[in-house]
């Protein structure tokens, strides 16, 4: 009985520690604003992001060199981005309230993932115009 | 026998917790961060102790299931000085330390006193093994409520410091994880051999990872809005942030 108490309580626990330590990691790529080019890069037109677009987002971030500083944010926003798939699954059989609050914070990962390509690109522009100049 | 997958754990655990003390003494943040920086220190002895034993004795001995149980309540006590300095950092301007340490100390001796109680009543000769993991069970969920206590401090006190929060919302994750491993473990034992087992190593080498990414990444004065990490945001705000 204490066990099952102990588990109940603990993977609820879980959940809102894991919840709130993502959100911490998309909260400080939420400051930054999306550049043009990174809009074109990613086929992002107008304002609306959309959840489906995080998994090409990651591709083109992957294709990019990287800087070496936001692999760990990445995979946590991944995990906490397949959390949210399935808690939107969950929501379009329990509660649409659930189901629009993960679709939500899909958007906020896509946004996330969005930040982190324009970082790199900036990066790997740096670097190439670093090379003209030594060559 | 441990296979690749055990020893790469186990490195990169080791790694990270040796990388954490480095970053800290470097930094000279070791004394602010005193509790913390011998927690590191002693989980990765720890560790160290723990492979020696294994090379020595074999994972099905008992003595290396004395060093692994016993090491792990040992780590985990010392980590609930380190929720304490999270309390202090916290409650800082308040001066309520003194009051923190104190309710600590009582709840860690009601700990051990309830695990104590619950394992007296089984006449088994395994009553030291069978106490160990009761204890760890109780000792992770004590580690919960307190951090979750903490957290809920953090929020109610709008604490901005990037840092704290990252470090925190990190042992969280790890104490709900284990005292979820260990309760699950209690209740379904077969569970053990094919996933349970890969719980405390995963979430052991999750802590120091996180805390290093946060002392490595995160600056001392960075500062994020805590309602932005905890507030449900309505759906109408979906492309708000894209406009801000």
């Amino acid at each position: 009985m204490i066990a099952a108490l102990i588990c109940v309580v603990s993977i609820a626990a879980l959940l809102q520690f894991f919840i709130s330590y993502a959100r911490s990691i998309i909260a400080a790529y939420g400051k930054s604003a999306l550049s043009d080019q990174v809009r074109e890069v990613a086929g992002i037109s107008g304002d609306i992001l959309h959840g489906e677009q995080f998994a090409r987002l990651l591709q083109l971030v992957r294709l990019c060199p990287q800087k070496g500083d936001d692999q760990g944010d990445l995979s946590v926003v991944q995990s906490y981005y397949r959390l949210m798939g399935v808690f939107k699954a969950l929501g379009r059989a329990l509660s649409p309230t659930l189901s629009r609050w993960a679709e939500h914070e899909r958007v906020n990962c896509v946004y996330f993932a969005a930040v982190a390509l324009d970082r790199r690109i900036a990066y790997s522009r740096a670097l190439l115009a670093q090379q003209m100049a030594s060559q | 026998m441990l296979g690749p997958l055990d020893y790469l754990i186990t490195a990169l655990s080791f790694l990270a917790e040796l990388y954490v003390v480095l970053c800290l003494c470097v930094s000279k943040k070791a004394i602010r961060y005193i509790s913390l920086n011998f927690y590191m220190f002693a989980a990765a002895a720890a560790t160290a102790g723990q492979v020696y034993t294994l090379q020595h004795f074999g994972i099905r001995s008992q003595m290396y299931g004395y060093v692994y149980y016993y090491t792990d309540a040992l780590l985990t006590i010392s980590l609930f000085f380190v929720i304490m300095s999270f309390y202090q950092q916290v409650f800082q301007q308040m001066g309520v330390g003194k009051y923190v340490r104190l309710a600590s100390i009582l709840l860690l001796s009601a700990t051990a006193l309830f695990s104590y109680l619950v394992v007296r009543r089984i006449p088994s000769h395994h009553l030291t093994n069978r106490f160990v993991v009761e204890m760890s069970q109780n000792l992770y969920f004590v580690g919960v409520v307190l951090t979750y206590l903490l957290w809920g401090a953090v929020v109610k006190l709008r604490e901005t410091r990037t840092r704290l929060i990252q470090l925190v919302l990190a042992l969280g994750i790890f104490f709900s994880s284990d005292a979820a491993g260990y309760a699950l473990r209690n209740l379904y034992p077969s569970l053990e051999a094919n996933f349970l087992k890969w719980v405390p190593p995963i979430a052991g080498t999750f802590l120091p990872l996180a805390w290093a990414y946060t002392f490595t990444k995160v600056s001392e004065d960075a500062r994020l809005e805590t309602a932005r990490v905890t507030r449900r945001a309505p759906a109408s705000t979906i492309a708000a942030h894209q406009h801000s």
